[in-house]
């Protein structure tokens, strides 16, 4: 999830197999009131230095979004200045800012696309990549060689497909006469259609990450269940919505997140073609326009942030339960 | 993991297979060219055109063949200061890697090893921390690093914004939380009878984790090594948005004000992506089977 950004990084489900059920009823051999001096204060260390880190970095600065969200500060004045507004910035996003809704609607979109076309299709390619195929991994490479890319470098590679003036994309069409060459489509200026640009390349990265993903669960699924499935005369596609996706069901969830966590987080394409701004608003970029540099609201700004915050609560909540119920297992 | 991986291909098809091929099989491969083909298009796109000559191509356009040159990677190192860019990546992706795997082997080591109350709780807490979007963090911890002091030695802003400091920091924070996961998750398999003999011979808790668990860990810290420089390497919000001077943008960043250096010379601007993308393709081509393994650690529970 970082990678940038926008990398998701939590791929994984629960304890691996062997790890479940041995550990319960029989207790695991520390118990950390057990322990005596040196080594009570290692692990005490252990555990501080990264929980401080964690907490001071990562949730105290979510946490002071919500609240700062609530208040009118300009960042200008010291903390004494701040007042409280009550839900007055939530107001002014959703009225009286005109990029929020179009931000909106492309994240919106964004998660349509990924979930509705690159998911699925992600899904698919991995399902016919683990078929007993030949050179199936001469297939694979091409196909998650984009994973290890930044999104920012995925945004300039494309740049040459859709260049206005150079591009393939207007050299192609122009060739086979359904533009022309006098007037051409500007792909990732044009605010009309310069999202679906983005789209197209988000896509291209993200189809290559949920193939790999789902090719991995595919390969743990035990062969028996399938032949059982196949033995009852059910075929290919019955055996895979009825046995094989419910078994997956982890993997499900995770690449459910990630799709949701990608569309909500994507940032690093539209910031290097034009900052987020002439069709390329996107709820990330907003929040970043709002507080860097000169203008500094840092109230409304929050607000943006709060939104994406409670949005993504919701998946990492539901994420958690789940794993947390494997691992309880 | 990856043992488990290969062992598992589907039997079904196998003894067809032998015979002669299907119709259906061949649709399948015609389909999967296609389709990789497609999926290479564009990187082998800028691959071709970044050996090529501006003059050459704005006479003939892009689709031609010929003038080929290698000066727009020369030149785009220079014009970019790429030096001084790719040294910026390894300051802030080594330190921040290595201290993310260490106090995330340390939590892990904790969670795995001892029952305690807060196990669940912590490990919620550190898993949930990556999951968050940047974006929601980003205005206390901008302001934060702007309020907070650093000696000049340590940062020629004399402020904690600006440096390698906060890039470092903010990045091992983020991903502290994936890393103890998986690592947690592997410990948990170790065999108890190993930390039970340890016990009798008397070994700290130190000892149990220093020489005991890190090196039955190598695995998977070879892949979340791995995983972790592509991802750090890669990282973009922080390093736009916690940094100003552009000097010390780490090459990743670095990118976006390459566009207004390189604008419409597009055979300099793929040679400069090339450039920037030849590390994480190294990692991809050489260490292809850590990175998987890192992405896919414990997704094939099924």
């Amino acid at each position: 999830m970082a990678a940038s950004n926008a990398d998701t990084p939590l791929v994984t489900s629960a304890a691996p197999a062997e790890a479940g059920g041995a550990q319960r009823g029989a207790p695991r051999s520390g118990r950390v009131q057990r322990l005596k001096g040196p080594d009570r204060l290692v692990v005490l260390t252990m555990v501080m230095v990264p929980l401080v880190l964690v907490l001071g970095l990562v949730w105290l600065p979510a946490l002071s979004t919500v609240a700062l969200s609530f208040t009118n500060w300009d960042g200008i004045g010291g903390l004494g200045t701040i007042k409280w507004i009550g839900l007055t910035n939530y107001e002014n996003v959703v009225t009286i800012y005109p990029p929020f809704w179009p931000a909106l609607r492309n994240n919106l979109l964004f998660l349509g696309v990924l979930f509705l076309i690159a998911t699925p299709l992600g899904i698919f390619l991995a399902v016919l990549l683990d078929k007993d195929l030949r050179g199936s991994r001469i297939y694979q490479t091409p196909l998650y060689m984009p994973v290890v890319l930044s999104l920012a470098l995925v945004g300039f590679i494309w740049q040459l497909q859709f260049s206005r003036d150079f591009g393939l994309v207007n050299a192609m069409l122009q060739a086979v006469g359904q533009q022309d060459a006098a007037s051409p489509v500007d792909w990732y200026g044009d605010p009309n259609i310069n999202i679906w640009a983005v789209l197209i390349a988000s896509s291209w990265r993200h189809v290559g990450y949920i193939m790999l993903l789902y090719l991995a669960g595919l390969k743990g699924v035990d062969p028996s269940l399938r032949e059982a499935a196949s033995m009852d005369g059910a075929n290919e596609v019955k055996t895979f919505f009825r046995i094989v996706f419910p078994v997956l069901r982890p993997i499900n969830i995770i690449i459910i997140v990630i799709t949701v966590i990608e569309a909500l987080r994507a940032y690093d394409l539209v910031w290097v073609i034009n900052k987020g701004r002439n069709g390329l608003e996107l709820i990330g970029a907003l929040v970043a326009q709002n507080v860097i540099g000169e203008a500094s609201r840092i109230g409304f700004g929050s607000a943006l942030a709060t939104i994406m915050l409670v949005i993504s609560l919701v998946f990492v909540i539901f994420y958690l339960s789940t794993v947390m119920r494997e691992e309880e297992r | 993991m990856t043992a488990a991986t290969t062992q598992a291909a589907p039997t079904l098809a196998v003894p067809q297979n032998r015979r002669k091929p299907r119709p259906s099989r061949i649709a399948l491969h015609s389909f999967l060219v296609v389709i990789a083909l497609g999926w290479l298009f564009p990187l082998a796109w800028a691959v071709i055109n970044a050996f090529r000559d501006y003059a050459f191509t704005s006479e003939n356009g892009y689709v031609s063949w010929g003038g080929f040159t290698l000066t727009n990677f020369t030149a785009a190192w220079e014009r970019a200061n790429f030096t001084q860019h790719f040294l910026n990546s390894v300051y802030v992706t080594v330190p921040a890697v290595f201290l993310t795997l260490l106090l995330a082997s340390g939590v892990a080591f904790v969670i795995a090893r001892f029952t305690w109350r807060f196990n669940l709780v912590l490990l919620g807490l550190f898993t949930a921390a990556n999951l968050l979007p940047q974006q929601s963090l980003l205005i206390p911890l901008y302001r934060l690093s702007i309020l907070t002091p650093l000696p000049e030695f340590m940062s020629d802003s004399e402020l904690f914004y600006d440096s390698y400091w906060v890039l470092i920091l903010v990045n091992t924070a983020f991903q502290t939380g994936f890393c103890t996961f998986v690592l947690s998750n592997y410990m948990k398999t170790l065999p108890k009878e190993l930390y039970e003999a340890a016990m009798v011979d008397g070994a700290s808790v130190w000892r149990q984790y220093w020489q005991l668990t890190l090196p039955l860990c190598r695995p998977p810290l070879a892949a979340l090594a791995t995983l972790e420089v592509t991802w750090i390497y890669n990282e973009f919000f922080w390093a736009t948005t916690l940094m100003r001077t552009g000097d010390k943008f780490p090459v990743t960043s670095a990118l976006s004000n390459l566009k207004g250096e390189f604008f419409s010379d597009l055979n300099l601007l793929a040679a400069g992506s090339i450039i920037v993308a030849i590390p994480t393709l190294l990692i991809f081509f050489v260490l292809q089977k850590q990175f998987v393994a890192g992405l896919t650690m414990g997704a094939n529970k099924g």
